[in-house]
């Protein structure tokens, strides 16, 4: 018995020897974990950037302002001078954070008066605001600690000095689900989509129907829309199964048009698709065409922002996240749904994609021959 | 009669890599004719198929197909011939009928409908129509891929080993099949390994390492070939293959059954080869079979293929 039990072992560590997908499961798989586990992921984020709106140049603003930077969480990119400067950075997704300082700031702060400070956080990604938050806090006690000497120490003991109100846009509540859920959306996409047509395609190289599909006078342009049409549609059902879910199981407000976040999800799908049959065009078999849709998933997953935040990662991961589509479109959907981005403001991200739409279905186009071999 | 050909390639070459898998190939086959296309394993059979199909590109050589113009005419080509690939190129989750009909939706057949039933009624699938592809056993596939390359009314039919594992009644069925197809004016070009197969054909072309060794029709390759055969029946004849084939003179020898089969170029030198065995056993003329020309021709020919296509 054992000798057979052997014959089988050896037949198979030969054949996984053999196949390319063996080498990337023991290296590459591990690997790319644990890179992006160990380096990439980090859920306490730092240097998040903030934008302060300093209507009051006292020297306890600028206290404030120099200890929320040494705190690390911090980068304060922007001192907005206008009105409504701060909520606009925060929109467009370019500031996470907003100090508002009120003008009389000091002069209260003097008179022993209690005076207030806003501080805004965008919490569509509530997990990456908390730790800052407190941060926040803790920054303008040790700030005041020190400035408030002298006469004023007295301020020390008792309520604390001033009231730091925290407006927490888009999600108040703070629900991780309305983050989770839109993300879940290009995440499922992506799964069915790439995969899906990757597979069907060198499903018909490796039953050899596509010889036969060849020989005729099918142009390989036809094969490649008649393979993808099906799936779009397929696709669009996905869409309106997770949306109806979100809204009527999970709550997720939607403030957003539902006509631009469908043409964005348009675009988004077609990416997939694409990059799905471009996996096809240079792979040999259904099980290396799963695996390379895997190799695009697990990044797509842990870096795109769905499952941690995109600000917590090192710069060499945000590059590598901006060039995944999904990071794209979690912000896109992120954007319309949550704080309702209009016409101009999705222009950016969906650029993005466009291009990618534009490089993978140049790809595989070039790649898809109507020859075998 | 100044007929044009169906098929005419000149120089036909295809290299993948290093090796020239198909060298220099030349073929005519005229209007309703059978050609078969015979020659070892990996000799270059399919990929000539699939150049002349359109489905590789060769690398040298010209030719016209239905006189269109096999390098620029390629989609024109694709019209008008039917291709059935070596192996089972339809889809098995669909049913034999639903494989017909998208075929027709290929080829924008007009009236669909009736041509996917006339296809099925002329090759006897009819009954069988709405079973899937995937479960039907050998012999009822073949006839599916018959039936979806040929049901567009292409003028050349292309077969490359259509009756690999059929059964012999299956392998007549389809022949006559094809023989059928050309009475209508079919030029068929059918590969095989078959000697009884070649032997249905109308004329044959024998490709061994990529390169044509003999053209013409069966009586006409046989002549070429220059062959004499001796038929041995006596006691232990088909035992002593071995020893005569080291014989000088013969060319080769092969058991039949009880007799044996003694072949070579020069008759009177195969017939003192044989003389220390004609005490006991009988030795008469007879006429050199394909095999023996295409065995012949094989062992003459160099192999510049390393391993199978």
């Amino acid at each position: 018995m054992w000798e057979r039990i052997g014959a089988m072992i050896f037949k198979e560590v030969r054949q996984m020897a053999r196949d390319p997908s063996t080498i990337a499961m023991m290296f590459f798989f591990p690997i790319i974990q644990l890179v992006i586990f160990g380096y990439a992921i980090n859920n306490d984020p730092r240097h998040l950037p903030m934008v302060v709106e300093a209507n009051d140049n006292s020297a306890f603003s600028r206290s404030i302002v120099s200890a929320l930077r040494t705190t690390g969480y911090f980068d304060i990119t922007e001192v907005a001078g206008s009105y409504g400067e701060a909520d606009r950075l925060i929109a467009e997704g370019k500031a996470q954070f907003a100090l508002t300082i009120p003008t009389d700031f000091a002069r209260r702060l003097v008179r022993g008066e209690r005076p207030q400070l806003l501080l805004t956080a965008d919490a569509t990604d509530p997990a990456s605001t908390g730790p800052a938050v407190a941060a926040v806090n803790e920054a303008v006690a040790q700030a005041l600690a020190r400035d408030l000497v002298g006469p004023l120490a007295g301020r020390q003991q008792g309520p604390p000095p001033i009231d730091l109100v925290l407006h927490r846009s888009y999600n108040p509540e703070g629900i991780t689900s309305h983050n989770t859920v839109p993300g879940l959306l290009a995440i499922i996409l992506s799964m069915t989509m790439v995969a899906l047509t990757a597979m069907s395609v060198t499903r018909e190289t490796e039953q050899g129907t596509m010889e036969n599909l060849l020989a005729t006078p099918l142009r390989p342009v036809e094969v490649m829309v008649g393979k993808i049409v099906p799936y779009f549609l397929l696709g669009f059902v996905q869409v309106c199964v997770v949306l109806g879910f979100a809204i009527v199981v999970f709550q997720v407000p939607f403030v957003g048009s539902l006509g631009l976040l469908l043409a964005v999800t348009l675009l988004f799908t077609l990416v997939s698709l694409a990059l799905g049959f471009t996996i096809s065009t240079l792979v040999e078999s259904q099980v290396q065409s799963m695996m390379a849709s895997m190799l695009y998933l697990m990044p797509s997953i842990l870096l795109s922002g769905f499952a941690f935040p995109y600000r917590g990662m090192p710069v060499w991961a945000q590059w590598l996240a901006e060039l995944l589509p999904p990071t794209h479109y979690i912000r896109l959907v992120r954007g319309i749904m949550l704080k309702g981005w209009e016409w101009p403001l999705v222009l950016p991200e969906s650029g993005k994609l466009i291009v990618m739409l534009l490089v993978l279905g140049t790809i595989a186009v070039r790649r898809y021959r109507d020859t075998v071999a | 009669m100044s007929e044009s050909p169906a098929i005419a390639v000149r120089g036909l070459t295809k290299r993948f890599g290093p090796r020239t898998v198909v060298d220099h190939v030349d073929l005519t086959v005229m209007p309703g004719r059978i050609c078969g296309f015979l020659g070892p394993n990996g000799s270059g059979k399919t990929t000539t198929l699939r150049m002349i199909c359109g489905l590789l590109i060769p690398d040298a050589g010209e030719g016209e197909v239905l006189g269109l113009d096999l390098s620029t005419k390629r989609r024109a080509i694709k019209h008008q011939i039917g291709y059935m690939t070596q192996k089972f190129g339809l889809f098995s989750d669909l049913s034999i009928a639903e494989n017909l009909e998208f075929i027709a939706r290929v080829y924008r057949l007009d009236r669909r409908r009736e041509r996917v039933a006339e296809t099925l009624e002329k090759l006897g699938l009819t009954s069988r129509a709405d079973q899937l592809a995937g479960k039907l056993s050998g012999g009822w596939k073949q006839r599916l891929a018959l039936a979806a390359a040929v049901m567009h009314e292409p003028k050349i039919l292309l077969l490359d080993e259509p009756t690999a594992g059929v059964d012999p009644q299956a392998r007549r069925e389809f022949w006559d099949q094809i023989h059928a197809l050309a009475a209508e004016g079919m030029t068929v070009l059918v590969s095989t390994h078959y000697m009884d197969e070649a032997e249905r054909c109308h004329e044959i072309a024998y490709i061994a390492y990529g390169v044509m060794l003999a053209r013409g029709t069966i009586g006409e390759v046989i002549a070429a070939s220059g062959l004499s055969a001796l038929q041995g029946e006596g006691p232990g004849a088909d035992r002593l293959a071995a020893v005569i084939e080291q014989q000088p003179g013969v060319a080769m020898a092969a058991p039949f059954g009880t007799s044996l089969h003694v072949c070579g170029l020069d008759p009177a030198a195969l017939r003192a080869a044989v003389q220390p065995w004609a005490d006991r056993i009988r030795f008469t003329p007879a006429e050199p079979s394909l095999e023996d020309v295409f065995i012949h021709l094989m062992r003459g020919a160099t192999d510049n293929s390393v391993e199978a296509r």
